[in-house]
């Protein structure tokens, strides 16, 4: 089943959670935000989000930089390669 | 009102919306990259009151992307807020400014933002983040995050009680080993000026009371990559402690000392808690014993043993040649004092 990351199509398993979704993604759960269909899913509710065919999923991160700041920037939207 | 006659002309300020913002008072946290910029942008706009909180001096390093400050301010070592605080004046002289050297912390934090209408974040860590966040949601004041790195920056407006908190969102405050080490992926100045660019246009928002105009994002972008995402943001959630419970972890008072790694400096910030202000001529008598030592107005420097140690007159210091906290408060303690 397909749904679109960050505007970028992918493949993903039925009945996956949006919490295993981004543990594919290899993404620190306490740096990400993240919204499902133009809706802001709270971490709490993660684990029970069930994702659905076509579905939209839109993944912002956390920096705490100004300057400096340990990032993977290289990452933050390349994420069909990142996993 | 001649110097602000083409911000005058944009309908949706005009001569009221300037009137607002003259009548507006700004505390910018942090003075590097971010808070100098946002600091140049709003004296030029005309706020009526700036006060810069900074804890660092000026370096080098610093000029690449840190427009207020010259040459000479890195080679004097000025603290930034110092240096700002100069370079505003000339600017504008309208604009009443206050430079404030402190590290910013749950002892100070409260007094800062008393009196203002907003908050700019101009800072380089969580931490700080953090308290700014849990002192504007305890005393309602709005406050505008922004970061950047690299080519990156992510930018978010938080209205307390109206619109979700940065713990609303970010539950934890990532822990500061949940980044391996704290090398640099670098930065370049133009993802500094988008941040900045959409932190000063919500706060002339804010400021004139064009609320339904602001974006209702957290909004992020790549200047290198081309790309541009925010997601909307809704209402302030009701587990978040801050905004529905009023608790506030990041105020909660310590004492001591603290110390935290410097980001990409090879330095650790030794910070005590509730300590008189140091005697910096006194000090500089015992540097000059046991080392090379160098002085200004504003702070003193000891070189010994590979270390550098730049001690501030309200306690503080910054001690280059280490990234670990233990070895940093035991130097600490050897060369100031406990």
């Amino acid at each position: 089943m397909r749904v679109i990351v960050n505007g970028e199509e992918r493949e993903i398993a039925e009945g996956l959670t949006l919490s295993r979704l981004l543990e594919e993604l290899e993404l620190a759960p306490e740096r990400i935000a993240v919204e499902l269909n133009r809706k802001v899913i709270r971490r709490a509710d993660w684990p029970q989000t069930v994702l659905r065919e076509g579905d939209r999923i839109e993944i912002v991160h956390f920096v705490g930089g100004g300057f400096g700041g340990k990032l993977s920037a290289h990452r933050l939207f390349d994420l069909d390669r990142s996993s | 009102m001649d110097r602000y006659s083409r911000q005058v002309l944009f309908a949706e300020l005009g001569s009221e919306g300037q009137r607002r913002i003259r009548a507006s008072h700004v505390l910018i946290v942090g003075c590097g990259a971010l808070g100098s910029l946002q600091a140049e942008m709003l004296a030029r706009a005309g706020v009526g009151a700036l006060r810069i909180a900074d804890r660092d001096f000026v370096e080098e390093s610093n000029l690449q992307r840190q427009t207020l400050f010259t040459e000479r301010d890195a080679r004097e070592r000025v603290p930034k807020a110092v240096a700002c605080v100069a370079r505003l004046r000339e600017i504008n002289s309208e604009v009443e400014v206050e430079g404030r050297v402190l590290d910013v912390n749950q002892t100070n934090i409260e007094d800062l933002i008393r009196d203002c209408d907003l908050v700019l974040d101009g800072t380089d860590n969580f931490l700080t983040r953090y308290l700014i966040n849990d002192a504007c949601v305890k005393q309602a004041i709005p406050w505008i995050y922004g970061a950047a790195v690299g080519s990156y920056g992510v930018t978010m407006t938080v209205r307390p009680h109206e619109t979700p908190c940065l713990r609303c969102l970010f539950p934890e405050m990532p822990a500061p080993g949940s980044a391996p080490t704290c090398d640099t992926a670098g930065i370049i100045m133009p993802a500094v000026a988008t941040v900045v660019a959409v932190q000063v246009a919500e706060a002339l928002k804010l400021l004139t009371g064009n609320v339904e105009d602001l974006h209702g994002a957290f909004m992020q972008f790549d200047l290198w990559r081309n790309e541009w995402r925010s997601i909307k943001l809704g209402e302030p959630s009701p587990e978040c402690p801050a905004c529905a419970s009023a608790r506030f972890p990041a105020l909660e008072a310590e004492t001591g000392n603290y110390a935290t790694v410097l980001c990409g400096r090879q330095a650790v910030q030794v910070t005590p808690i509730n300590r008189g202000r140091l005697n910096l001529a006194q000090l500089f008598e015992r540097f000059s014993a046991v080392g090379e030592a160098q002085a200004n107005q504003y702070l003193i420097r000891l070189r010994v043993d590979g270390y550098e140690l730049t001690v501030f007159e309200d306690g503080r210091a910054i001690i280059r040649g280490t990234e670990d906290l233990v070895q940093a408060q035991t130097l600490y303690a050897r060369y100031v004092g406990s």
